[in-house]
C-alpha cells in the first residue's frame, strides 16, 4: 500500500471541475481512494475519513491531493492522471468558449482553432510577411511565404529560427509548393510519384513537375525555398533543411534541386549535404552552359529509369508566314523567361530584359528597347500594389497588344502557366487579344505550363490558343528553340 | 553552418492542415483541393510600425524574455497583510500627494484630478476653503507624483495624502508589497473629484474609524489570499473592476468575525460593516493592488514587451513595458463610451482617469467581461459582446491565467499579460472598464463605460523597444 498527501497552496478551482479530476484519478488501476479537493472543512473531515492527517494550516484556498493505491507503480500513474486533470481544468476547449463564429486575427489563435494545423501560408504584403511568419513558427507551423519585397535580413532571422524549431520556412517569395498531394500557391495538378523537388523557383518547378508528368511519372512533394535561398547571404538555409525532410521520406526516391547557379560557397556547401543523403540528389542549376528545365526533367527520369520528356506541339490551323526581326518575350514566370533568354542569347546575342542575364543589357525603365527583349511581368519591380500576372494579366496584355501592333517585332514568346491559384481561364483574355491583331503581326508561340489534371484543362487551354493563331509547346525550352529559329530565317 | 533540423515539421507526414493569411484566392485553392483551411481575419498593423514591429519580433530575446516576465506574473501570490496610514505605508509627508496614471502637475491637470487635490489638501488641513486649496496648490506647495512610481495605485484620481489609510498588500512568492486607499463608494467622492464636506467628513471617519477597525481585525487574523477571491469572484459573476459585489461580500466574510472580536464600540463595527457591506466597490481597492503586485513582478526583463502598467491621470493615458524600465509611453485620455448617471451626459464627462486599469493589464476587468454578463446592460451591450470582448482580448495577450477562470468560456483562464507586439500587429486595443468622473471639479461620478487606450501608446512603445533591440541578422 502506498499514499501520497499534499497541499498546494493557493491554487482555486471550483469543486465541480475537482470532482471531476478527484474521479479521473480513482479510476486510475491500483487507486484505492483519491481526495482532489479545496482544505474546505467539509472536505478536511473527508480526509480524515480517509485516514489522512490534515496537513498543517490547510485553509479552503489550498488545494489537497490525497491518494491511497496499491503500490508506487500505480501512485505514479495516479499523478500522471492529475496533472493532465488538472490542466483539463483549466478549461479552453470547445463550445462558446472556444472561437465560435469569432474570426481569427493571428495565426497562433487560428492555429489553436484548426485541428492539426501544420502549415501556415502567408501571402500578406511584403512589409508585414516577417510578423506573421514569426507568429507561425512559434505556433510550431511550418510556413510558406509567397509575400515578396520581404528584406533579406528579416528571411535569415526566420530560416534560423525555423532551424531552432525544427520547422521550414518556404520563402519569401516561394510561389510554390506541392505537399502531400496538395498545391500550395501556384501549383500544377501531378500524379502522385518518386521524385521530390526543392526549388528556388516557382515556376521552374512547375515547369519541371509538368514535364515530369507528361512523361509520365510524378512528384512526391515539390517544397520551395525562395528565389533567394542559395544565395550567399541566405547559404542555402531552407534548401537543406529541404533536403532533410525528402530524405527522411519513403516516398521519395530521387530529389532534384532546383535553382539559379550559386555561389561557389553554397553550392560546394549543398553538395557536400547531398552527399550524405541516402538518397540520391540530382542538382539541376540552371544558367547559361548548364541543363535547361526540359534537359534536368530528361535525366531525373533516366536516373529513376524511366523513359526521357517528350515533347508536345499544338500547332494553328492555319500557320501565319513567318518573318525575321526582332524576339519579343512576354513572361509571367521569372525562371522560363530566364531559360527563354539565355537559349535565345546563345545564338542572338544581347536580349534586353527587366531581368537582364547581364547589368549592361537591362531595360530602360519604359521597359522598351529597339532589338530583341524579354521582360518578366512577375519580378517584385512589377509586382510591387498589384497582383501577379498569373492572376491579373492586364498589363501583359496591353504590352502585348502593342507588341502585335510592332512591324519590327519577329516572334512574340509568351509563357501561359495553368494549375491552382493561377487565372480560371488565362487562355480566353490571350485569345482575344491574338485575335484583334491586324494582318502581318509577328507569329506568336506559347509555352504552356499545365497538366491534363489541371482545373483550367490544358487540352482546352491549347486549344483555345491554337484557335487564335498561335503555336502551342508544353516545353519551354523547345518554344524558345523554335523562336529562335524562326528570327534566324532557318524555319520557313 | 549548423546541420539542418526538421525535427518539429509534420509537413510531409501529415495531410496537410492549413492556417492562411492575406490573399483570399490562395485559401480558395486550397479549399477547392478539399483541405481544411481556416482563414486568418487580417488587418495591417498600426500605420507605421511595420518596422520597428518587424525589429521587436527578430529580437531573439524577446520570446524568452516574455515567457520570464508572464510566468513571474501569473507567479503572483498577492495577500492582504495590513491596513495603515499613508504616512506609514508610503511616508509620506505633510505637503506629498501621490496621484493615478502619469505623472501630472496642476497647470495640465483635468478636472476630477484637481478636485480629488483640492479635497485632499482640505482633508489635510492644509487649507481652509477649496479657494485657498487651490491656490495652495496652483502655486506649487504641493509635492506631485504617481502611485505607480511608489509600488501604489489608486482608482480615478488616485489621490493619496499622508492621513489616508491604505490596505497593504504582500506578494509572498516574490516578497514584495504594493498598497492601495480604501474605497470611499460611489457617488460624490474624492477619488471622482468632488470635495464637499460629506466628502471631507467620510474620509475623516475612514481614518478615524474604519482604518484602524480593520487593522485590528487583518493583524489578528492569517493574510488574506487575495488572489483566491478574485479566482473567486470571477466564478460568481464579477470581472474586478466595474463589477466587485461578491469580492467585498467575501471579503467582509474574511474579516467580520475578527472586527467583532475586536472589542471596537459594536456601533462602530455596525457602521463599517455596513459602510463596507453597502459599498459594491469595496474590493475594487484591493483587487487593484494584487493586480499591482503581478504586474510588478513581471518588471524590467530585458527584451519583454509585456505591457506592466496601464494608468491615466485624467489628461493622459501612459502605459509601461517590462523590456524598458520606468519610461512611459502617453497618448491623450480619451472620453469612455457609456451610460450616465441621472442628467448628466457625454458633454459632462471627463477624459478617462485612474489606476483601475492595472486590472486590465493583469487579466481581468474588461479582459474577464465574460464573466460578468450582469454588467454588459449597464454598458448598453449585449451578453455575447462581453463574450466577444474577453475572446479578443486573447489575440493580444500572452498567456491565460490558470489561477482566474471564466466558467462560460468552459473554464478557460483569463486573458492575461498584454503584449506590445500583438496589439501592434492586429491593431486591437485593450477593452477597459471604467467609471466616468465629471470634467468639472467636485462633480464626483457622472457615470461608468468602456473606453481603450490611444494607439499611439503602443506606436511610441513599439518604437522604443525597436531602438533597445540589437540589430537583426
Amino acid at each position: 500500500m502506498s499514499s501520497a498527501l499534499e497541499l498546494r497552496r493557493g491554487t482555486y478551482r471550483d469543486s465541480v471541475s475537482l470532482m471531476q479530476v478527484s474521479r479521473s484519478v480513482s479510476a486510475v488501476d491500483g487507486v484505492t481512494k483519491a481526495l482532489v479537493a479545496m482544505a474546505t472543512e467539509l472536505n478536511v473531515g473527508l480526509l480524515a475519513g480517509m485516514g489522512f492527517e490534515t496537513p498543517d494550516g490547510a485553509g479552503p484556498n489550498d488545494l489537497i491531493v490525497a491518494i491511497r493505491a496499491d503500490d508506487e507503480d500505480a501512485l505514479r500513474r495516479a499523478r500522471e492522471v492529475l496533472e493532465e486533470a488538472l490542466v483539463l481544468s483549466t478549461g479552453g476547449g470547445t463550445g462558446i468558449g472556444s472561437a465560435a463564429g469569432v474570426p481569427p486575427r493571428t495565426i497562433r489563435t487560428a492555429a489553436g482553432a484548426t485541428p492539426g494545423a501544420s502549415l501556415a501560408l502567408v501571402s500578406v504584403p511584403g512589409p508585414h510577411a516577417f510578423a506573421e511568419a514569426m507568429d507561425a513558427l512559434e505556433a510550431g507551423l511550418d510556413v510558406l511565404i509567397f509575400s515578396d519585397n520581404v528584406p533579406v535580413e528579416q528571411e535569415i532571422r526566420l530560416k534560423d529560427v525555423g532551424r531552432e524549431r525544427g520547422l521550414l520556412v518556404m520563402g519569401p517569395d516561394c510561389g510554390t509548393a506541392l505537399v502531400g498531394g496538395v498545391g500550395l500557391g501556384f501549383a500544377n495538378s501531378v500524379r502522385p510519384g518518386p521524385i521530390g523537388i526543392v526549388a528556388a523557383s516557382g515556376t521552374g518547378s512547375q515547369e519541371l513537375m509538368c514535364l515530369l508528368h507528361a512523361a509520365g511519372s510524378g512528384v512526391s512533394h515539390c517544397l520551395g525555398v525562395g528565389g533567394r535561398d542559395l544565395s550567399e547571404a541566405v547559404g542555402a538555409r531552407s534548401t537543406l533543411q529541404a533536403l532533410a525532410m525528402l530524405d527522411a521520406d519513403p516516398a521519395t526516391e530521387l530529389i532534384v534541386v532546383v535553382s539559379k547557379p550559386p555561389a561557389d560557397a553554397v553550392a560546394a556547401e549543398v553538395e557536400r549535404y547531398a552527399a550524405t543523403l541516402a538518397t540520391p540528389v540530382q542538382l539541376a542549376f540552371l544558367g547559361q552552359g548548364r541543363d535547361d528545365l526540359t534537359a534536368a526533367a530528361t535525366k531525373a527520369l533516366a536516373a529513376i529509369g524511366h523513359p526521357g520528356v517528350q515533347g508536345r506541339v499544338w500547332r494553328p490551323e492555319q500557320a501565319a508566314p513567318t518573318r525575321t526581326g526582332a524576339l519579343r518575350g512576354l513572361f509571367c514566370g521569372g525562371t522560363l523567361c530566364d531559360e527563354a533568354m539565355i537559349i535565345a542569347a546563345d545564338r542572338l546575342g544581347p536580349i534586353a530584359s527587366n531581368i537582364p542575364l547581364r547589368a549592361d543589357w537591362a531595360l530602360p525603365a519604359d521597359l522598351h528597347a529597339a532589338g530583341h527583349l524579354m521582360i518578366d511581368f512577375g519580378d517584385d519591380g512589377l509586382t510591387a500594389g498589384r497582383p501577379h500576372p498569373m492572376i491579373d494579366p492586364s498589363l501583359r496584355l496591353e504590352r502585348l497588344a502593342e507588341e502585335l501592333a510592332d512591324p519590327a517585332c519577329a516572334v512574340l514568346l509568351l509563357d501561359v502557366v495553368l494549375g491552382h491559384g493561377a487565372h480560371p481561364d488565362p487562355a480566353a483574355d490571350l485569345a482575344e487579344v491574338l485575335r484583334a491583331a491586324g494582318p502581318n503581326s509577328p507569329t506568336v508561340l506559347i509555352s504552356l505550363c499545365g497538366t491534363d489534371l489541371d482545373p483550367q484543362d490544358l487540352a482546352a487551354q491549347a486549344r483555345t490558343l491554337t484557335a487564335a493563331g498561335a503555336e502551342v509547346h508544353l516545353s519551354n525550352a523547345e518554344a524558345a528553340r523554335r523562336a529562335v529559329a524562326i528570327v534566324e530565317g532557318l524555319d520557313a | 553552418m549548423s546541420a539542418p533540423n526538421p525535427r518539429g515539421s509534420a509537413l510531409l507526414t501529415r495531410d496537410p492542415s492549413v492556417v492562411t493569411v492575406g490573399a483570399e484566392l490562395l485559401a480558395d485553392a486550397l479549399a477547392a483541393q478539399a483541405v481544411p483551411v481556416t482563414a486568418v481575419d487580417w488587418r495591417p498593423p498600426l500605420p507605421g510600425t511595420a518596422d520597428a514591429l518587424a525589429a521587436v519580433l527578430a529580437d531573439a530575446r524577446r520570446e524568452a524574455a516574455n515567457k520570464v516576465a508572464i510566468e513571474r506574473v501569473l507567479a503572483s501570490t498577492p495577500h492582504l497583510v495590513d491596513v495603515k496610514p499613508a504616512s506609514e505605508a508610503l511616508g509620506l509627508t505633510a505637503g506629498q500627494f501621490r496621484h493615478a496614471g502619469p505623472p501630472i502637475d496642476w497647470a495640465r491637470a483635468s478636472g476630477p484630478m484637481r478636485g480629488a487635490l483640492i479635497g485632499a489638501v482640505l482633508f489635510e488641513g492644509l487649507a481652509d476653503s477649496p479657494e485657498a486649496a487651490e491656490k495652495f496648490l496652483a502655486q506649487g506647495h504641493a509635492e506631485l507624483d504617481s502611485c505607480h512610481h511608489h509600488h501604489a495605485v489608486g482608482p480615478m484620481a488616485g489621490v493619496v495624502s499622508p492621513s489616508m489609510w491604505m490596505f497593504e498588500l504582500e506578494d509572498t512568492t516574490h516578497g514584495t508589497r504594493a498598497w492601495c486607499s480604501l474605497n470611499e463608494g460611489l457617488g460624490k467622492v474624492l477619488r471622482y473629484g468632488a470635495y464637499g464636506s460629506e466628502v471631507i467628513d467620510r474620509l475623516r471617519w475612514m481614518s478615524a474609524v474604519l482604518g484602524p477597525l480593520l487593522r485590528t481585525a487583518v493583524r489578528a487574523g492569517e493574510p488574506i489570499d487575495i488572489r483566491a477571491i478574485i479566482a473567486q469572484m470571477l466564478q460568481m459573476g464579477d470581472e474586478g473592476h466595474n463589477r466587485n459585489r461578491a469580492g467585498t461580500l467575501m471579503l467582509l466574510r474574511e474579516l467580520l468575525p475578527n472586527m467583532i472580536d475586536s472589542g471596537a464600540p459594536t456601533s462602530d463595527i455596525a457602521e463599517a460593516a455596513r459602510f463596507v457591506g453597502g459599498n459594491d466597490h469595496f474590493f475594487l481597492n484591493l483587487d487593484m493592488p494584487a493586480c499591482k503586485l503581478a504586474m510588478d513582478a513581471g518588471r524590467d526583463v530585458p527584451g519583454s514587451s509585456l505591457v506592466v502598467a496601464m494608468a491615466r491621470n485624467g489628461t493622459d493615458f501612459g502605459i509601461q513595458v517590462s523590456g524598458t524600465g520606468d519610461r512611459w509611453y502617453t497618448g491623450p485620455a480619451e472620453v469612455p463610451d457609456g451610460l450616465y448617471l441621472g442628467a448628466y451626459g457625454p458633454e459632462d464627462a471627463n477624459p478617462d482617469i485612474g489606476d483601475s486599469a492595472i486590472t486590465e493589464t493583469a487579466g481581468i476587468g474588461g479582459f474577464a467581461m465574460a464573466a460578468a454578463p450582469a454588467i454588459v446592460r449597464f454598458i448598453g451591450g449585449e451578453v455575447d459582446d462581453a463574450l466577444a470582448a474577453t475572446r479578443r482580448m486573447y489575440e493580444i495577450t500572452l498567456a491565460e491565467n490558470p489561477a482566474y477562470q471564466i466558467p462560460v468560456l468552459d473554464f478557460r483562464g483569463t486573458p492575461t499579460g498584454i503584449d506590445v507586439t500583438k496589439v501592434v500587429r492586429t491593431g486591437i486595443l485593450p477593452q477597459i472598464n471604467t467609471g466616468i468622473a465629471g470634467k468639472v471639479a467636485g462633480t464626483g461620478q457622472v457615470g461608468a463605460g468602456l473606453v481603450t487606450p490611444p494607439a499611439d501608446c503602443f506606436v511610441a512603445a513599439i518604437e522604443a523597444l525597436a531602438e533597445a533591440t540589437p540589430p537583426i541578422g
